[in-house]
Order: structure tokens, then C-alpha cells, then sequence
């Protein structure tokens, strides 16, 4: 009998969907061993308890609306020891890593990363992690208490919606040392192309070598009417706006065809374009993981490939 | 003010990833290893802050092994005012184990702000910047792109998703996970970093593991299993057809 507990995202007062795909596989762990399935819901997010239909229980804490690293983690840690969970989801997040980490700590328990299936295997769990930019998968078991920080992507997020009774219970918790001040959010930048509206994107990754060579793919991006995005590492370069990224810190997308140039496929950037109708990959390493999601693949330069794109078209 | 960066040596995604014959770890035996990218972002705000005179100190710490003198002698190359490569005594059995290490030493040395890269390709058991902050007691603020430093506390800036931003205030010391530096990481010459190797010392710290065996069991590393994959193209005029039957060109 395994008792789960989720602790759930939100973020300008909408649950983020790594909530409600949380809590699908916690129903589903919950379902194969009898067990129940609780949900962690913090200040003013409370009242939209009623969303998180998988939940049977969700645990109410009094805390600020806006998430604090120190505070949230606190709160975790607190429900933890008086709920005595068998496991804990957290998300493979910007917020997740901060509570994850800390929390596990704390209480000396294991952290399981980058988890996008977990498994009831008696009274121990299977979880598998997606290591490696992708390359690899790591399967682990653990047979006490633990964390387990989920990738999004890993669930339905609608599976999270329905099938417990998400009654609710207001909970006590810490605070944390008030080292930690939450002051403002700030909106990205406008920006000149919303490239969630795109219906065609040619988007480039580390493979591009310089940012001369973007000019290229503009060209190419032209002819097919089609708007330029790219993975992190360009606009961690500087080649790039952030309006134009695409992935886990950048933007989702579901353009009708998303053409991936030199880009391999790390779990981050995946998450931000697994919804595209048509996805096709050039790259030169033919186990780059782009490669499993593609359904169209060149093994090759991208360049090379531009170019003879653009001879064609011409 | 002086800040603590934590530098790691992780697998070179380009080349190809083997398994060892146990079927459970990264063969490594052939692989390149290269600095953690993140953790060159983490360098590269640290080196910011001195230069914009919010701080005085960067020392750059990493595990002595293959690689650590060029990894530290790059890091001073670029900025950093010391470097120490730590000795580890036993050898930490998962990511978390080797947080815990790292915290040992960052303790040892001392500073009052602790910068790392968020996370890295292999940190299956734990990201490194939570676990020193909650081993040493500090607050921790991850996937940061942006840091200021006034007098005791620190304006971070904090990524979400969707490129939405918090800004959070921080007493010090504190741990910093950088997603990214607010500007590239500098390049260091080679004949610079030959310029340091022939006149700066790196200093040495050391940390013992308890060699406590991981609560983990790995039962397998593996590729991920293949679906159906991608139609594999020869050309790009194959790839102009697919195009073309799409509709885009």
C-alpha cells in the first residue's frame, strides 16, 4: 500500500500542468497498491482545490501566494515528517530543484532526478531517469521512503484531474528562517514574432557554430514562411532573443512543422516541442535523442542540408 | 564578499555514451570529460560580480583527478582570484553523497556566497547547489540567470517557465544554482592559461566520503528503448518532398 504525496506547482494563481501529471501517476500508483494519494497546495491556491480531481486528499498550507524557495521547502519538509508519506513527487523544475534538494537533505531521504516513469514493484518503486542530455536511461530501485523529482511530459496532464474525491485539510507547517524575501515577477519582454503562434519554425541549436552563420537558416526560414527559434544554448550565447526559445525555461510550441537544425534532443528542450505535427531533425550525431521524436531525420551537416534546401527551392 | 564557485567535470555529450559490462554505469574509460556548462555560467557571474566590484573574492574549487589543473587554471585565466582542487579520500557513491563532499570542503574554505551550475547531465541522485546550501544551513535560490550583491544580501533572479522571472532578496551566505550568467562565458586564451600555469599556484582542500552505500539500487543504464524513430532522409531534396507534401514549400 503506497501513500503518495504530490507537491503541486502554480504559478500567477493557474496550477502549472507538472501538477496535474504529478498527480495522475500518483492516482495510478496510489490505484495498483491500494494506497492514497495526497496533494500539496500552498496559500491562496487553496481554493482551487476542487481542480486537482485525482487527489483524494489536498493538503492546504497557510503560506504566501507566491512561491518562496525557503518557505516552500519548509512547508514540504513539515508535511513530510506528519504525513509520513511512502513517496514524494516533486517536479524536475525550477521550483522543484530548490525544495528537492533541500528537503531530501534535511531528512536524509533519497532524491530520485530527471524520473519519467515510476513503477509499484512490491513494496519497492521502479523509477526510471532520463539521464545524459537523453542518451541514457538509468533504472533504479528504492525500497524506503524518497523523493522522486519528475520530468514534465512524463504524464497526461487531464489524468490528474479526475478519479479521487480531492477532500480538503488545512495543515500547519514551518515557515523557514525568513532568510529568503519573495519581491516581484516580471513578465518576458514583447517581443517582434510570438513564435507560439507559428505555424512553421526552423529552429537551430548548438550545432549552428557562430552567430554569422544564422543568416543562412534566415534565408531558409524566409523562403518556407517560416519563423527562427532555437534551443537554450543560443540564447544562453547571446545569438539569439529569449522570445525565440523554445523548450523548458523558453517557450511551448506546436507549430504544424518544426524543423530541428543541429538541435539533439535534451529532455529540456523536448518538453517545449513534443506538440508539433510534424517534427523533423538534421543533425550529425545519429544518436542524438532528437532522432526519437523526429518524424523525419537527416543524418548530416546542417548546413550542408540548408543549402541543399535552398538550391531546390530557388 | 567573497564568492565560492564549484566546478565539475561531466561527460562530453558529443561523444558516444557505452555502457560498462556491469549494464548498470557510463563506461568511462574512453569517454572525453569537459567542464560542466553550467557550472561556466556559474564561473563567469561570479567573475561579473568581482568585476563590478560586488565582490572581492572568487575562488574556484574542483575535485582533484584528471583534468582538475587545466579546469582550475581556465578558471583563474578568466578571473578567478584563487583556485583549489579538493582531495577526496573514498569515493562518493551518487550525486547527493557528492553534494555532500563539496559542502564539506565550501565549509572548510568558507565564503559568503556559494555559486554552481544548476544541474549537470549525470546528477541522478540530486542537483549539487540545494544539497550544499541545506548540508551548510543556507538558503538556496536555483535556475537563477541574474545576481546583485548589496552589502548582506543579494537581488536574485529567478527563472520559470514561459521566460516569467521572480525576483527574490537573499540573505547572505547563500547558494546560487546558475541556469545562466547574464552574459556568455568569456573565452580564455590558451597562451593566457599557459601565462597562469607558469605563475599561479593552486591551492588544495580535502574532503573524506563515510562511504556510506547508496539508499539507490541501480538496476540498469541503458538506452532509452527506440519507438517508432524518424523516417530517415538521404537528401535534401527528400527533405523538400516531405516539405512539400506538408504544405511549406
Amino acid at each position: 500500500m503506497a501513500n503518495i504525496l504530490v507537491v503541486t506547482e502554480h504559478i500567477k494563481g493557474n496550477f502549472e500542468d507538472i501538477s496535474f501529471e504529478m498527480l495522475g501517476l500518483a492516482r495510478e500508483l496510489a490505484g495498483a497498491t491500494g494506497g492514497t494519494c495526497s496533494a500539496l497546495v500552498f496559500g491562496a491556491m487553496k481554493s482551487n482545490a476542487s481542480q486537482l480531481g485525482a487527489a483524494d486528499v489536498v493538503l492546504a498550507a497557510d503560506a504566501g501566494d507566491e512561491y518562496n524557495p525557503e518557505e516552500y521547502s519548509a512547508i514540504v519538509e513539515s508535511v513530510i515528517k506528519d504525513k509520513s508519506p511512502d513517496l514524494v513527487l516533486i517536479g524536475s523544475t525550477s521550483m522543484g530543484v530548490d525544495i528537492a534538494g533541500q528537503v531530501g537533505t534535511t531528512l536524509n531521504l533519497p532524491i530520485i532526478s530527471y524520473c519519467n516513469a515510476i513503477e509499484a514493484s512490491g513494496s519497492a518503486f521502479k523509477c526510471t531517469s532520463q539521464l545524459y542530455g537523453g542518451k541514457l536511461n538509468s533504472q533504479v530501485q528504492v525500497s524506503q521512503q524518497a523523493i522522486v523529482m519528475v520530468l514534465a511530459g512524463s504524464a497526461d496532464p487531464e489524468t490528474g484531474k479526475s478519479g479521487g474525491s480531492a477532500s480538503l485539510e488545512d495543515v500547519s507547517a514551518g515557515k523557514g528562517a525568513g532568510k529568503v524575501r519573495f519581491k516581484t515577477l516580471i513578465e518576458p519582454e514583447a517581443s517582434d514574432v510570438d513564435i507560439t503562434q507559428s505555424q512553421v519554425l526552423v529552429s537551430i541549436g548548438r550545432g549552428v557554430g557562430s552567430k554569422d552563420d544564422i543568416e543562412a537558416i534566415e534565408e531558409l526560414a524566409e523562403s518556407l514562411n517560416a519563423d527562427v527559434s532555437c534551443s537554450r544554448p543560443i540564447v544562453d550565447a547571446g545569438w539569439m532573443s529569449k522570445s525565440r526559445q523554445v523548450g523548458k525555461s523558453g517557450l511551448k510550441v506546436k507549430p504544424k512543422v518544426y524543423l530541428a537544425l543541429g538541435i539533439s534532443g535534451a529532455p529540456e528542450h523536448i518538453e517545449g516541442m513534443k506538440s508539433a505535427s510534424t517534427i523533423i531533425a538534421v543533425n550529425t550525431d545519429p544518436q542524438a535523442p532528437i532522432f526519437d521524436v523526429a518524424h523525419y531525420g537527416i543524418v548530416g551537416d546542417l548546413f550542408d542540408v540548408t543549402e541543399e534546401l535552398m538550391d531546390e527551392l530557388d | 564578499m567573497k564568492i565560492l564557485v564549484l566546478l565539475r567535470q561531466v561527460p562530453d555529450l558529443v561523444e558516444d555514451l557505452e555502457v560498462d559490462d556491469s549494464g548498470k554505469a557510463l563506461d568511462v574509460s574512453e569517454i572525453k570529460f569537459k567542464l560542466n556548462e553550467y557550472d561556466e555560467h556559474a564561473l563567469e557571474e561570479a567573475i561579473l560580480l568581482k568585476e563590478r566590484g560586488e565582490a572581492d573574492e572568487v575562488v574556484a574549487l574542483t575535485q582533484e583527478g584528471e583534468g582538475s589543473e587545466k579546469v582550475l587554471y581556465t578558471a583563474l585565466a578568466k578571473g578567478a582570484t584563487l583556485a583549489k582542487s579538493i582531495a577526496i579520500s573514498g569515493e562518493a557513491s551518487d550525486s547527493a553523497q557528492f553534494a555532500k563532499l563539496m559542502a564539506e570542503a565550501a565549509k572548510a574554505e568558507g565564503g559568503d556566497m556559494i555559486m554552481v551550475g544548476v544541474q549537470s547531465v549525470d546528477d541522478r541522485d540530486g542537483q549539487l547547489a540545494p544539497i550544499v546550501a541545506a548540508s551548510l544551513d543556507m538558503p538556496c535560490i536555483s535556475a537563477v540567470t541574474g545576481v546583485k550583491v548589496s552589502g548582506n544580501t543579494a537581488s536574485i533572479f529567478k527563472e520559470y517557465s514561459g521566460g516569467i522571472m521572480a525576483e527574490f532578496e537573499a540573505d547572505l551566505p547563500a547558494v546560487i544554482g546558475i541556469q545562466a550568467a547574464e552574459q556568455p562565458p568569456r573565452y580564455a586564451p590558451v597562451s593566457k592559461i599557459k601565462q597562469i600555469q607558469d605563475s599561479a599556484e593552486i591551492g588544495s582542500l580535502s574532503a573524506s566520503s563515510s562511504n556510506g552505500a547508496s539508499s539507490i539500487e541501480v538496476l540498469a543504464l541503458a538506452p532509452p528503448p527506440k519507438g517508432e524513430g524518424a523516417k530517415m532522409l538521404d537528401s535534401g531534396k527528400d527533405l523538400l518532398d516531405v516539405l512539400k507534401d506538408l504544405g511549406v514549400a
